[in-house]
């Protein structure tokens, strides 16, 4: 269970969240949309750890554990993901042993026993294969000379191998044709069960079609204007949120 | 008389006379180093090719004759990474037979065979002068025409304080092929001061690694000078991980068409060490070309510098040369100097030159630690990739995983 409770956040000087309020039970995918600068990404990075953002007031508890006391990695270890909008690239480091190397770190975290090379890689392969992706992933370096649809894929590959207990989804269908909107929304309906929860930042409905959220709400000016069921997202499709700003305004 | 001299100068006329080799060029050197004592040791006279690396430490430490071995040197022997190839081993400048794996042809000590080459500059290096005047021993390894003479170890190590002078002389015939392989470590507060004189003739190939992890009291000084003839490679490369200071000189010609020259180097510092890279690459043929890639990673206050020179003389047309300093500051206490030098009478060469200074990417660490790898970790593994492309130029696989091994062991050192 995720629950946010008042949270307001700044970059600098700039407030960006103004009180955010929001809970997640286990098992449930939400997704919050809202126009551009309404502060969407900032809360998948303040959930995350970023040291850019100062969390100026408001508490965020993931199964009863305080996140804000958490470094980013600690935060990873209790089962947080974040699904990067602009994946990192990092030349020299090998896809394979980056993802070896954070599996194991959490599975340290979690006094399980490292995985060598080879168990690695039959685990990895195993997730290549029923995301349809090459294989030659895992031997290039991290995103490097990875198309905006690789990137991507290869955030779903990371979410596949560690297995978080709450991923949050930053825009990650934003550039995707629809073959590669499709992987992204069947890694994370095979990741669904009732230990499982989700939050997808989107801009757009279609991605909703394939992921089918328990809630949707939106934000905007850093707080929640409204809560709804699937078809809210429909509705925003028709009508745009300027109205609905207005209205709550 | 200049400071810090008076000690070495006292010492070589203790010994004169019972020194090995050309006893003139041994008196011309010790004069040369009584007017220019040690580089930084006097106020009034800076040399510019010593601009940022002062021996004054050096002439305070006042280093005495090495008296009895401190450590075991089989200690620092078996904690070294060496490969399975003949090692020719020097413990406290003196070639130890007993802990050597001779190779099987080519090999004289210096004490024996003493030889100080030609291409050396006493006069105009105080640290060569210094070296020209004491040197008592060194390694001599000739590879015939036409021969593949595989890996030879290089191995000094300190036992104890003390200065130690080897002259290492290593010359390849035309078409011979030969790795050296440098490895120096040690015990105690000493300063090791190396020189070595190669030649590598028509269409020879000597790669040369240095793997200098020396104690963290140690002074370590190290001048090169290499000839390369037509067609022929000389492809380095320097790890500096050890050494309160270190500085590495080399400094090669180009002397027949189409010679090739690679003087890579990564240098990883942390505390108050100092490690200076300065190189000088003279084109002096046509259609040569040179390359260096230097990396310095500084943590602490640490202090790093490159000074890289490129000379094309008139004659060196087609001349390709590279040269490219990238230093990562891990501290804000840390810093990189980086002085790179063109000078160029030919008219149709490609030379080039560049330097970055950065930090670690917050994206980078933010993204690593976000998949729950903890912080160090992360800087560690941020750090081995800045380094991965210098490394990648060592070709030899097996050499070049006891370089990152080494770089590893660095790296657990400095969280214990």
């Amino acid at each position: 269970m995720l629950e946010i409770k008042g949270l307001t956040a700044s970059i600098g000087d700039k407030p960006i969240l103004n009180g955010v309020d929001l809970t997640v039970p286990p098992g449930e995918v939400h997704a919050i949309m809202g126009p551009n600068g309404a502060g969407k990404s900032t809360l998948g990075y303040v959930l995350s750890g970023r040291e850019d953002y100062t969390v100026t007031g408001g508490t965020v508890t993931f199964n009863g554990i305080n996140l804000l006391d958490l470094e980013p990695e600690q935060r990873a270890a209790t089962g947080v993901f974040l699904a990067f909008q602009a994946p990192v690239e990092l030349p020299g480091v090998n896809n394979a042993n980056f993802l070896r190397t954070a599996l194991n770190a959490i599975r340290r975290a979690h006094g399980e026993s490292e995985l060598d090379a080879v168990q690695f890689l039959k685990l990895a392969r195993a997730e290549t294969k029923r995301l349809h992706m090459p294989d030659d992933m895992l031997k290039r370096n991290v995103n490097v000379g990875f198309s905006g649809g690789e990137k991507k894929r290869n955030e779903v590959l990371q979410m596949a191998i560690l297995r978080p207990k709450l991923a949050i989804l930053d825009e990650t269908d934003s550039g995707l044709d629809i073959d590669a909107l499709k992987i992204v929304a069947d890694g994370v309906n095979a990741l669904r069960g009732p230990e499982f929860s989700a939050l997808v930042i989107t801009h757009h409905q279609r991605l909703l079609d394939y992921l089918v959220p328990h809630r949707v709400h939106v934000l905007a000016n850093g707080r929640i204007l409204r809560s709804g069921g699937p078809e809210l997202a429909k509705e925003l499709e028709k009508s745009g949120y300027a109205g609905m700003i207005a209205e709550a305004a | 008389m200049s400071i810090g001299a008076t000690g070495f100068l006292q010492r070589y006329e203790g010994l004169a006379g019972r020194l090995p080799g050309d006893s003139a060029l041994r008196s011309a050197a010790a004069a040369a180093f009584k007017l220019s004592g040690l580089p930084g040791g006097t106020q009034q006279r800076r040399i510019e090719a010593w601009k940022y690396t002062s021996l004054r430490s050096v002439a305070e430490a006042n280093f005495q004759p090495a008296t009895a071995p401190h450590h075991e040197v089989e200690t620092v022997l078996a904690g070294l990474l060496l490969l399975d190839a003949p090692r020719i081993v020097f413990a406290d400048g003196t070639l130890r037979a007993d802990l050597s794996v001779m190779p099987p042809t080519g090999f004289a000590s210096f004490a024996d065979q003493p030889d100080f080459g030609t291409l050396s500059w006493p006069d105009r290096e105080p640290m060569v002068a210094l070296n020209t005047m004491l040197a008592q021993d060194g390694a001599a390894l000739h590879v015939p025409a036409g021969f593949g003479a595989g890996i030879v170890q290089l191995v000094s190590i300190a036992t104890g304080d003390g200065d130690f002078h080897p002259r290492h002389s290593i010359r390849l015939a035309k078409g011979a092929r030969l790795t050296v392989v440098e490895i120096s470590a040690g015990q105690g507060r000493y300063l090791l001061n190396t020189v070595a004189e190669i030649h590598v003739a028509e269409g020879a190939h000597l790669t040369h690694i240095r793997l200098q992890d020396e104690a963290a009291t140690a002074f370590h000084i190290s001048t090169t000078y290499a000839d390369v003839e037509t067609g022929g490679t000389y492809d380095s490369f320097t790890l500096n991980l050890g050494a309160k200071l270190s500085r590495t000189e080399v400094r090669a010609q180009l002397s027949g068409a189409g010679a090739i020259v690679h003087l890579n180097a990564a240098q990883i510092l942390t505390g108050s060490q100092h490690a200076d890279f300065t190189t000088v690459v003279g084109h002096a043929a046509p259609g040569c070309s040179s390359r260096q890639t230097v990396k310095n990673v500084l943590n602490g206050r640490s202090r790093g510098v490159f000074q890289g020179k490129i000379e094309v003389a008139r004659i060196a047309q087609k001349t390709d040369g590279y040269q490219m300093n990238q230093a990562l500051l891990l501290s804000p206490d840390a810093e990189i100097d980086c002085k790179p030098e063109l000078e160029i009478f030919a008219d149709d060469v490609k030379c080039s030159h560049g330097a970055t200074v950065g930090e670690l990417d917050a994206d980078q660490m933010f993204y690593l630690r976000s998949r729950g790898i903890p912080d160090a970790e992360a800087r560690s593994i941020l750090v081995r990739a800045f380094l991965a492309e210098a490394l990648d130029a060592v070709a030899d696989e097996t050499i070049r995983n006891r370089l990152e091994t080494a770089v590893g062991q660095w790296w657990e050192r400095q969280k214990a």
